[in-house]
């Protein structure tokens, strides 16, 4: 029997698909196991990423070296993914740095009345009105370049957009009836501020964090590239990339094509996490 | 008191330029600190290792006194301002030659290069995100989505990288770096060169750019498009052009602009990035080999000019907005 002229567009039959909800998750599941992975692989690679063999130099990606080898015959692949776990680490850091000066700040602008609020926005002003580079550039400068420098300049340099952030939630938050009312009902300030607000505002904190990662990971590669961050020995992203430049006129296109690459989903993987971790908490967001 | 229908403009624009020399003033005194607590030490940046051991004591004393090692900060800070108002910024160690001139001559050649990559990649991205925003859902939309989405995590110096191995490797159509060709007298360089040799830098920076403006305008136009007297024009039968040329294109614009505007500070970054690997004699590759070769004057001159571009670009965002949108104008924005 064929009746499908009588299905009408709601009858018809769709292939199914997983909700938004479960996408999301299942986003937010890969990538950090794909983060994870890098980050583990990279750690535990250790010495294959500096071991120089001569008798496999300048190597076009094969089925050993999946991204080639170098002019000092290391293996790139291995090289990459050390370089990748440094900079996640830095990230890391510097991201918990950035987010926990962020809360102070952005919890100290919104409450502690208006002087204060007036003075840290103006701190947010000038530490923004710097180029993002240049500070970076500035601050490695001052404390001496290397590890060290970078992971100071990466770490306290990248407050100021989620201090923004905090501070306009709590400020909307204190706004919000559900809190005035739990004023007028008695509740004492401590109160109110672990029960009612710290669980609004700790998911929006995370999401802040995770979503510091990329831009840490990126400046810290940057700095690195330009000769401010890690030293030549260490095989970080963008040593690989910035000593890659001056193969490439010699046509050896794998040293910056793959590091970067893998330098790209690195950063893409941290902001999708950072988005469905968001959709996850907010559901508001969800919904494009 | 009341001066005509602009006066909250004029007391608008007043109170920001206060607001911005006293940014100003903080960025340099930011900056001097940072560059004052380097371990780099002016007089061995200057003379270098060697000339320090062939250095006598007394030649070593008087460069000392010269770079004021043993003058206090403070007065070392309000020295340097005081030259600073009268336009003097020191002397670069680098190219032996006064701040002010080496800023002038890499300044310019930085805003060609920001410039030429600021209108396209905001004209391109605005136009992007139209489409986008118009054909939501489609191939279209979603092929400019994705775009945008991997461009934004795009390392800077790694897309440069690529187009140099694209372009300049690979085809042999576009030179590699240097604006000016080796062997070539500075002076005799034809325009003809200079744009062959500007085409990578803004094409790298234009790229990167774009992704930015087109997913706010696709944002914007989504919420356009869904706005009731879009329904209403297009059910008195007006054509999807005359609906985005009357309807929908003042009010993207707006925060279109004052987006492109305000990204002067990420523009100058990327520059930065994008003039290492092109060796394009900027400002951006001026901080950094400053940076590298512990020239601390030009690094505080480069800091205190690039946050008043930045300044700059944010105050004009603000005052377009007015300008653009008269409700603004008319309203209380400006309080």
């Amino acid at each position: 029997m064929n009746n499908t002229g009588s299905v009408t567009i709601l009858q018809k039959y769709q292939r199914k698909r997983l909700n938004q909800r479960s996408q999301t998750l299942l986003v937010l599941a890969f990538g950090s196991i794909f983060l994870l992975a890098i980050t583990v692989i990279g750690t535990l690679v250790g010495d294959i990423a500096i071991t120089t063999n001569f008798t496999q130099k300048n190597f076009l990606p094969q089925i050993a070296h999946p991204f080639g080898t170098d002019w000092l015959g290391r293996d790139m692949l291995a090289r990459t993914l050390k370089g990748m776990s440094i900079s996640i680490y830095i990230g890391l850091f510097a991201s918990v740095i950035s987010a926990v000066i962020a809360a102070i700040l952005g919890a100290a602008a919104a409450t502690l009345g208006k002087k204060v609020d007036a003075v840290i926005t103006w701190f947010i002003d000038l530490v923004m009105g710097i180029p993002h580079l240049l500070l970076l550039i500035l601050i490695s400068y001052a404390i001496g370049r290397g590890t060290f420098g970078v992971v100071v300049a990466v770490a306290i340099s990248h407050w100021p957009v989620l201090t923004r952030i905090i501070r306009g939630e709590i400020l909307q938050l204190k706004e919000a009836n559900y809190i005035k009312i739990a004023g007028k009902l008695g509740q004492s300030k401590m109160k109110i501020v672990v029960k009612h607000m710290i669980p609004h505002v700790f998911p929006q904190f995370l999401v802040g964090l995770v979503l510091l990662f990329p831009h840490a990971i990126l400046h810290e590669a940057a700095l690195t590239f330009l000769g401010f961050g890690l030293p030549p020995e260490q095989p970080g992203i963008g040593i690989i990339l910035s000593e890659s430049m001056k193969y490439l006129s010699l046509g050896m296109w794998w040293l910056a094509l793959f590091p970067g690459m893998v330098l790209m989903t690195t950063v893409l993987l941290f902001d999708l996490v950072g988005g469905s971790l968001r959709k996850m908490i907010d559901p508001h967001s969800a919904q494009e | 008191m009341d001066i005509g229908p602009y006066s909250g403009i004029l007391k608008y624009i007043g109170k920001s330029i206060i607001k911005i020399i006293s940014l100003l003033i903080a960025v340099s005194i930011l900056s001097f600190i940072l560059v004052s607590a380097s371990p780099v030490d002016p007089v061995r940046a200057y003379i270098g290792e060697v000339g320090m051991a062939n250095m006598s004591a007394e030649n070593l004393a008087r460069l000392e006194a010269y770079f004021g090692i043993n003058t206090p900060p403070i007065e070392r800070y309000w020295n340097w301002f005081t030259d600073f108002i009268q336009g003097d910024m020191g002397s670069s160690l680098l190219y032996r030659q006064p701040v002010s001139s080496v800023i002038q001559v890499k300044f310019m050649n930085s805003m060609v290069l920001m410039m030429t990559a600021w209108l396209f990649s905001g004209l391109l991205g605005f136009i992007l995100g139209i489409v986008a925003g118009l054909y939501r859902g489609r191939w279209i939309d979603k092929a400019i989505k994705g775009y945008s989405l991997l461009i934004a995590s795009m390392p800077t110096f790694w897309l440069a990288l690529v187009l140099v191995m694209i372009f300049s490797v690979w085809l042999q159509i576009l030179p590699i770096g240097l604006s000016v060709p080796i062997g070539v007298n500075a002076a005799e360089v034809s325009i003809f060169d200079s744009i062959k040799h500007l085409i990578l830098p803004a094409l790298t920076l234009s790229v990167i750019g774009i992704a930015n403006i087109t997913l706010h305008t696709r944002e914007k136009m989504i919420d356009i498009m869904g706005e009731d007297y879009i329904l209403f024009a297009k059910a008195r039968g007006k054509s999807r052009f005359s609906i985005i040329r009357n309807h929908a294109l003042r009010n993207i614009m707006l925060p279109a602009i004052t987006l492109q505007f305000a990204s002067i500070s990420e523009i100058f970054g990327g520059s930065v990035l994008v003039e290492q690997v092109f060796s394009y004699p900027g400002l951006g590759k001026a901080a950094v080999s400053a940076g590298l070769g512990g020239d601390a004057p030009l690094l505080l001159g480069i800091a205190v000019i690039s946050a008043a571009l930045v300044f700059g670009g944010n105050l004009i965002a603000n005052l377009l907005y007015g300008i653009i949108d008269p409700r603004i104008r008319r309203g209380s924005a400006y309080e």
